[in-house]
Parts: structure tokens; C-alpha cells; sequence
């Protein structure tokens, strides 16, 4: 008999648990919904609370896809499967898109904030959108490395300690294909949007030299393992550094001399979108100071925003990981390289270096 | 001296009887070490997330003071209230419906053929053998013909790889089955609903059991296949989980897990309690039937 | 004869609701996976998506390594399985649901969290290292090597073994058993000649659930890994995310399944013995 029972009570417990949790989440106010816009976003890149302000003011609700990667992104979004009306993601990301035409011009004329936006951030996105016609402005920063002042012989200016052996077993790269690549060829001379395939070959040569003194290839946690001491240094997203000094000051971010990859992220409109009218009313919303402001506080990246920039403290107007100041940026570059064959190249690379 | 020989009479009784009670229990003692060492390495990551959410700071590696701050916020954060609601009806109502379909399923593929079972077999295999990515990206890709990426594509994919489990569990329960005692209640004049109800159902409910938690546990745990064939605004804590990889992931998930943690052993423990005590003679004879 | 058969509850058609969720859900999305991993991105027929997995010594090298990692943990999760599972027989069968609980419930917590639990647990700096100092013990560099990948794999399947072997088990009849020490039987005889036989479908069972995720995940060599080391998920993962190729992310997953069915259909003859087959 007791076995009869046990399917029975396990199910009342799992209700129970359902129970309680849906009094935790309680029942949220309901605005009358006059429209919807999908959007594909990069995890944790928005603070939701302002997806519900915004439903709460204009009626329109936005349902967030969430990726880790814009490669995630693109193949969720080129399978069809869901007809996205915004899409945030990266610079070259955001190239290829435009190139296959998968974006429609952002009405701006209906836009009253996009000039919170600073002029300097809509320049770079003409690397890969000449005319400014289809991408805003979300977050931005540099690669640099994050290392501990404290275990260190001399401050760190060049990608040199990386692959020097200097420091063997103690470093952390990204376990990305773009960005392990971008800095060897900056730390080696060349642009990191060469289509030089010897150019590519080299950097492949150099970091499988590198391998071995290579502690781990992390997707994540790069912050983490340096702030617990696991390894003195990794290559890292200036917002990531931010928080990783929060917690540990000794450690410190800079951008090395070679130069290094300045990243952009931006929100596009699809080809797919039917209502422009919405999807404009959403990005203008985005600009606005208080909405900047909120989306900033939640991730403490460098925000284009400089009604937010201006808000901030000196101390963190100083803080070159939250504003990049422009010298560190001189020798950087956007990444545009989208090149079918180069891709190719480096992902064949890529698989070989990680078999090593 | 009578005496003294009693006494050394009942001493060296003593001694045998600790002798003998040793040698049953050294079995036991053993058993119970090698239990809880078992015990031990299937909880010590639990016993990390636990005190990581008693953690001050934000940081996962780094031990900044005892605090109930992650606690409060967790109940303040409504995306994670409603992200743990989705998961849970959708593992309850992905490994219910498995079972429904599973149960009977295995029973039918068991009267089968012996080649057709063959194929059956394989084919329920496909979904364990199949890397998460490619199970996700073939459903993804399916689904785009005819339903709209929601719940319900989500749940519809769960249940698919639910099953095998259902199926894998309740099969070597059928295969052990002692099918005279079928027989003879058939003969006896029992309906074949009855029996099944009576006979066949009790004696798989185990294998049903355990298959029903797998599923549960898979559906819970699934990440890849969940991200394929999700659509916006449907989030569930693997997604969302998955998703904080690379910003850190937030200490409210460490308290969300100690919670659930907390709450399933003390309900756990209640319910085995209770069960203990209303154990009657006659209810333990029906189950050694 | 047909009377019989009436009785002894054969019932094919119950599967039919089964059968159709399968050709559905399983085999359609199946085809479609089929279809890419047999055209190139052109549209012409190849194989050469499929026989990447051998043709490629990357491939190789990874599968070569994938299977080292699931044989192991296989291998690990039988061997701690039955003894885990006799103890909890001998301990007394009245906490049979509960101990089910214990081995489940640690499950229950997300996946994620639990293998960068053990992350911290392994890392250079971490609990376990610092364990071993404070007890004099020289510390280990157990983080981004095999070992930490078998730790997490063992980690995460060993429930996927033990249950459907406790189940089998337990089902066992006691008097068997018994019967068997009465006729003279030592523990170990009892084990090898009734319960090992009698457990062998759950066993099977077990090494389906764990052989085959251990093979093709791509999560804990990641983080326990530390990316330095691939495994065919990770390869596989990599064709569909990173190089967007599809075609040939399909034709190794094809590949992949076409070599798992070979060594579980070897597994069968095996074991079972000419025996009426229970996993195929």
C-alpha cells in the first residue's frame, strides 16, 4: 500500500512547493497589453524591472530571449524559429546581419532622446553601419587583462607577460574564438580584422606555444578566478574588471599598449518587425537618462550615455573601467572582420589549438 | 565458589554475546560508513551553495561575512519567483505526462515481437544518444513547421526526452515480473482491468516511481534542449542560471537552492515520519506481496 | 495457447500512443538532422560529413578521449553503485523510498551550480586544497585536468546508475537468497550467482543513462575542464555555435549515435549471454 502513496505525496509536495512559490512571486499589477516586441538580448544585459516600466507606460510588452553569445544569438535568431523584432548584440555580429540585410532603418525622426546618446559612440558604430541607419548604442568597453598588483613584478602595459611565460600556470584566457584571437594579433602587430591568412596562422602558432602555460580557457568566472587567487591574471571585459575590483582592490585593469579590441553592443530592428512605431518607442525609452541609469546600475558596464556619464561620481567618471578614457582607446580597434573564409579559417584553428 | 563460577559463567556470556553482537553489526557498521561516504561526496557541493548563500558578498570566492541579504532579495525578485514556477509545473507536467505515455508504452513494447521490440527499443534510445545540442536543434528546427516557440514547445520537448526514462525504469521491472500471479487472479475471475490495477500496476510502481523522479530531475536539470526550444519571456532557472554564467552568477540562486534544498528534506523527513508510524502489520504483509 | 495469451496481458496496441509520439517528436526532427548531415552546404549528397569523425585527427582525438572519460565513469558508477546499494539493502529495506530521496534529491539542485560547486571544491585554492594543507597534506592540482572531468561526470551520473540497480535489487526475492545461504552459499557467492544475474537489467539500464550522456556532454568538461580539453560535445557544440556549421555539427552527431548503437548492441552480447536482450 505504501507504494500506492508515494506517487501521491511526492505530487502534493511538489504542489506545495508550487504554491509557495507563486505567493513569492505575487500576482504583479496588469497593464492592458496593446502590442508586443520580441527581443534577443545577451543575458543579464537589461534590468528587467524597466522591461515592466516600460509595458506599465506604454502598454507594450517586450519579451526578452536571453543568449550568452552573439554566435547563440544568431542561431536562434537565422533558424527562424521566432520572428524577433529587436536584436542586441555585437559588432560584428551586427555587421554580417546588416550585410544579409536582416535589419530595417530606425525611424530616429521619432525618437526624442537619442541624443543622450554621445556623438563619439555613434562614430564608432560606422565602422561596421557607415550611415547610422540601423544600430543603437547599448553598452560598450575594451579587453584588457585583470591581474593582482600584489603577485605581480612589475605593472603590466603589454599582452608580452601572456606569452612570455612569465607567468606560466597562472593565467586565464577566454575561452572565445574572436577575442583569444583579436589580442594575439594586436599583441603581434597586425590589425584584428586582418584577412591575411599568415597573419592568423601566426597567431595560432603562438598561442598553441602559449597552451601550456595556460591554467584554464573560461567562459565565465574569469573575474572570479582571479579575485580567489586561482591565477594572477586573466584576459577580461573592462565591465567584468569593474566588479572583480569591487571586490578585490588590489587587483587592476589595463588595456596594454599594442592595443586591443573596443566592443560595442547594439540594438538593431529587424527585417521582421512590424510595428517600427513600438520598436522605436522601446529604443527611444532605452535612451532616456533614468532608464540609462537604471540598465547601468544593474551591470556596471561603460554605458554610451553621457547624460548618465555626467551623473556619475569623479571617482567613477576616473574609474577607466566604467569610462574607457580615450588614450587607452587610441591603438584599439572595432571588430568587423565577417569574412566567410576567415571565419572558417579560424574556427579550423580554433578546434586545433583547443586539441593541442 | 558457586558463586564465582556463575558469575564467570555469566561473564564469558557477556563477552560472546558483545563477540557475536560485533560480528552482526560489523556488517552494518561498514555499510554505514561506506553510505555516508557516498553521502558525503553527493553532498558536498550542496553544502557549498548553502554556505555561499549565507555569503555577504557578491562574489562567489571570497567569504565577506555572515548575512540574510540574498534571502530577502530572493523574495523581492519576481523573475526568479516566476522563472522556479515555470520550472516546477514543467518538470511536474512534463514527467506526469511521460509516465502516461511511458507506462502503457512499455507494457505494449514488452507483448510485442522480438524484432519489433528490437526497434522500439532503439528507437527510445534516440534521445538519450543523441548529443543535448543536436536533440534541441533538430526539435527547434521542427517545431518552426508547425507551433509556436512558447511553453508548450518546451513542454512538448521535455516530455520527448522524459520518456526513455520512464521507459528504461519501468521496463526491467516488467521483465522481473512473475506473471502466474497474474494468471491465477485472471483465473480466479478477476477482470483484466482489475488485475492490471490490482497486480501489474503495484508491481511496477516502483520502476513507475523512480522513472517519474528521473524525469522530474532531467526536465529540472535540462538547460540545452530548454534554450533551443524556448520562446521569449519563458524562462526557466537552468535559462536563467545558464544565463549569469558570465556575469557571475547571483547569490540569490545560492539562497533559491538552499531553500528548496531546505524545504523538500523537512518535508521529506515529515512525510517518512508520518509513514513510519501508521505502518500497520497488515500493510507491510500487502507489500511483501 | 490462445487462452493463455489472452491472459498473460498482451497488449501491443497499448504502446500505440507511444509509437506515435515517437515518430513525431523523435524520428521527424531526426530526419531533419539526417538531412543536413548528408548535404553539404550546396546541396549536394556527401558523406563527408559523417566520416569527419574519423577523417579529422581532431575528431579523432576528441572521441578517442570522450570515450576514455564515459568508459570510466562508468566503470566508477558500477563500482560504487553496488556496494552503495547492499549496504542500503543491509541497512534495513523500511527506508526504501527514503533512501531513494537521498540519492535524488542532491539532483535537484541545478546542474550548473552543483558542478561549479565542485569548481570550488577542486580549484587550486580551493576547499579541498585547503583541506589537505591544514591537515599536513601537500596540496593537489586536481582543477582543468581528466581527474576533475571524471570527478564531475562520476559526480553527475552516479544517481543514473545507482537507482536503476536499487530497483532491480530490491525486487529480489528475500527467500531466494536465503535459500541460498541455507544450501551453504557465502556472501559472495550469493552476490555472484543471484544478485548479480538477477540485478543485470537494472545494471543495463544504468549504463545506457550514464555511457551515453557521459560521452556526449559538454558542460562539465568545460568548467572542470577549463576548456583546455575536448570532448566530442564539445566539438559538436562547437560546429552548431561557433563555426555555424551546421552540416557538419549534424554528420558528427549522426557519427556519434551510429558508434554509441554499436558499442551498446556489443554491450548486449556480452552480457546477456544469448539471453532475451533487455536494453535492445
Amino acid at each position: 500500500m505504501r507504494k500506492h502513496t508515494k506517487l501521491t505525496r511526492f505530487i502534493a509536495l511538489a504542489m506545495c512547493l508550487t504554491l509557495t512559490c507563486m505567493l513569492l512571486s505575487g500576482c504583479g499589477k496588469k497593464t492592458k497589453i496593446i502590442g508586443t516586441l520580441n527581443l534577443i538580448n545577451y543575458a543579464e544585459y537589461l534590468d528587467p524591472e524597466m522591461l515592466e516600466l516600460f509595458t506599465e507606460e506604454t502598454g507594450i510588452e517586450v519579451k526578452m530571449d536571453e543568449a550568452l553569445t552573439p554566435e547563440e544569438m544568431y542561431t536562434k535568431y537565422s533558424s527562424g524559429a521566432i520572428k524577433y523584432d529587436l536584436v542586441c548584440t555585437a559588432d560584428y555580429m551586427l555587421k554580417k546581419m546588416i550585410d544579409d540585410n536582416e535589419f530595417q532603418k530606425i525611424p530616429w525622426d521619432q525618437m526624442e532622446y537619442k541624443d543622450n546618446i554621445g556623438s563619439k559612440y555613434y562614430d564608432f558604430c560606422k565602422a561596421f553601419d557607415p550611415n547610422n541607419d540601423y544600430c543603437l548604442p547599448h553598452f560598450w568597453g575594451t579587453i584588457g587583462i585583470l591581474y593582482d598588483t600584489t603577485k605581480v613584478k612589475a605593472p603590466i602595459d603589454s599582452w608580452e607577460v601572456l606569452f612570455n611565460g612569465e607567468y606560466a600556470g597562472d593565467i586565464i584566457m577566454q575561452n572565445s574564438m574572436r577575442d583569444t584571437f583579436m589580442i594575439t594579433l594586436k599583441y603581434l602587430g597586425y590589425s584584428l580584422n586582418t584577412d591575411n591568412e599568415d597573419e592568423i596562422r601566426k597567431a595560432q602558432e603562438l598561442l598553441i606555444k602559449q597552451k601550456p602555460d595556460v591554467q584554464a580557457y573560461l567562459v565565465d568566472e574569469v573575474r572570479d578566478e582571479v579575485v580567489a587567487g586561482n591565477a594572477i591574471m586573466g584576459v577580461i571585459y573592462s565591465g567584468e574588471a569593474y566588479l572583480g575590483r569591487e571586490s578585490n582592490p588590489n587587483l587592476e585593469y589595463v588595456v596594454p599598449k599594442e592595443g586591443s579590441n573596443v566592443w560595442i553592443d547594439c540594438i538593431a530592428i529587424t527585417k521582421h518587425c512590424e510595428n517600427t512605431e513600438y520598436a522605436a518607442k522601446f529604443l527611444d525609452f532605452l535612451c532616456r537618462e533614468d532608464v540609462a541609469k537604471a540598465n547601468f546600475e544593474y551591470i556596471y558596464f561603460s554605458t554610451p550615455n553621457i547624460k548618465v556619464i555626467e551623473s556619475l561620481s569623479d571617482e567613477e567618471k576616473e574609474d577607466p573601467t566604467l569610462v574607457p578614457p580615450e588614450d587607452s582607446i587610441v591603438n584599439c580597434e572595432v571588430c568587423t572582420q565577417t569574412d566567410k573564409k576567415v571565419t572558417e579559417l579560424m574556427s579550423q584553428l580554433w578546434k586545433e589549438l583547443k586539441s593541442e | 565458589m558457586k558463586h564465582l563460577k556463575h558469575f564467570a559463567c555469566s561473564f564469558l556470556n557477556c563477552v560472546k554475546n558483545i563477540f557475536l553482537a560485533i560480528r552482526k553489526h560489523f556488517k552494518g557498521i561498514l555499510s554505514g560508513i561506506y553510505v555516508g561516504l557516498i553521502g558525503l561526496f553527493l553532498y558536498a557541493p550542496i553544502l557549498v551553495l548553502i554556505v555561499l548563500s549565507f555569503n555577504k558578498g557578491r562574489s562567489r570566492v571570497k567569504w565577506e561575512g555572515f548575512s540574510f541579504k540574498w534571502y530577502e532579495a530572493l523574495f523581492s525578485n519576481s523573475q526568479i519567483g516566476d522563472a522556479l514556477v515555470t520550472t516546477i509545473v514543467l518538470a511536474l507536467a512534463s514527467a506526469g505526462i511521460a509516465v502516461l505515455i511511458g507506462v502503457p508504452g512499455a507494457i505494449g513494447m514488452h507483448a510485442l515481437g522480438k524484432k519489433k521490440f528490437k526497434v522500439m527499443m532503439g528507437l527510445t534510445n534516440i534521445p538519450l544518444l543523441n548529443a543535448d545540442i543536436v536533440t534541441g536543434i533538430a526539435l527547434m528546427l521542427w517545431f518552426v513547421h508547425f507551433i509556436p516557440l512558447g511553453f508548450g514547445s518546451v513542454l512538448i520537448a521535455h516530455i520527448t526526452f522524459n520518456i526513455p526514462y520512464v521507459i528504461l525504469s519501468v521496463m526491467p521491472r516488467l521483465q522481473q515480473m512473475n506473471v502466474s500471479v497474474y494468471e491465477a487472479t485472471r483465473d480466479l475471475g478477476a477482470g483484466p482491468v482489475y488485475a492490471f490495477f490490482k497486480i501489474v500496476l503495484p508491481d511496477l510502481m516502483p520502476g513507475i516511481v523512480s522513472g517519474f523522479f528521473m524525469a522530474f530531475t532531467m526536465s529540472m536539470d535540462d538547460f540545452v534542449i530548454t534554450f533551443f526550444t524556448k520562446g521569449p519571456g519563458v524562462n526557466t532557472l537552468s535559462t536563467m542560471i545558464y544565463g549569469q554564467l558570465k556575469k557571475g552568477i547571483k547569490p540569490e540562486m545560492y539562497a533559491l537552492s538552499t531553500l528548496i534544498f531546505l524545504v523538500v528534506s523537512a518535508v521529506l523527513l515529515v512525510v517518512n515520519g508520518i509513514s513510519d508510524r501508521k505502518k500497520t502489520p497488515k500493510a507491510e504483509q500487502i507489500e511483501r506481496i | 495457447m490462445n487462452e493463455n495469451e489472452v491472459r498473460t496481458n498482451k497488449r501491443p496496441f497499448l504502446s500505440g500512443p507511444y509509437f506515435i509520439w515517437i515518430i513525431a517528436f523523435t524520428v521527424l526532427p531526426l530526419i531533419v538532422i539526417f538531412r543536413y548531415a548528408l548535404f553539404d552546404g550546396n546541396g549536394h549528397f556527401t558523406l563527408s560529413n559523417i566520416a569527419a569523425i574519423f577523417s579529422s585527427s581532431i575528431n579523432r582525438k576528441a572521441l578517442w578521449f570522450s570515450l576514455e572519460i564515459a568508459l570510466g565513469c562508468t566503470a566508477f558508477c558500477i563500482l560504487l553503485s553496488y556496494p552503495l546499494v547492499m549496504a542500503l539493502k543491509h541497512l534495513g529495506l523500511s527506508k526504501r523510498g527514503f533512501s531513494l530521496f537521498i540519492i535524488i534529491l542532491p539532483m535537484w539542485m541545478n546542474f550548473i551550480l552543483r558542478i561549479l560547486a565542485w569548481q570550488m571544491i577542486l580549484s587550486n585554492n580551493g576547499i579541498l586544497n585547503l583541506l589537505l594543507t591544514t591537515l599536513g597534506f601537500e596540496p593537489v592540482r586536481i582543477a582543468n585536468t581528466p581527474t576533475a572531468i571524471m570527478i564531475g561526470s562520476v559526480y553527475d551520473y552516479l544517481p543514473y546508475m545507482i537507482l536503476p540497480i536499487y530497483t532491480s535489487i530490491m525486487e529480489i526475492n528475500e527467500d531466494l537468497i536465503e535459500a541460498a545461504k541455507d544450501l551453504g552459499a557465502n556472501s559472495f557467492t550469493v552476490f555472484c550467482k543471484i544478485i548479480l544475474p538477477l540485478s543485470l537489467p537494472g545494471l543495463l539500464s544504468g549504463i545506457v543513462m550514464v555511457f551515453v550522456p557521459s560521452m556526449t556532454s559538454f558542460v562539465i568538461s568545460d568548467i572542470l575542464g577549463g576548456g583546455k580539453l575536448q570532448l566530442i560535445g564539445n566539438i559538436i557544440e562547437q560546429e552548431f555555435m561557433i563555426s555555424n556549421n551546421w552540416h557538419v555539427g549534424s554528420g558528427l552527431s549522426v557519427a556519434l549515435m551510429i558508434l554509441v548503437l554499436l558499442s551498446m548492441a556489443f554491450t548486449r552480447k556480452r552480457t546477456a549471454d544469448g539471453k532475451e536482450s533487455l536494453v535492445w
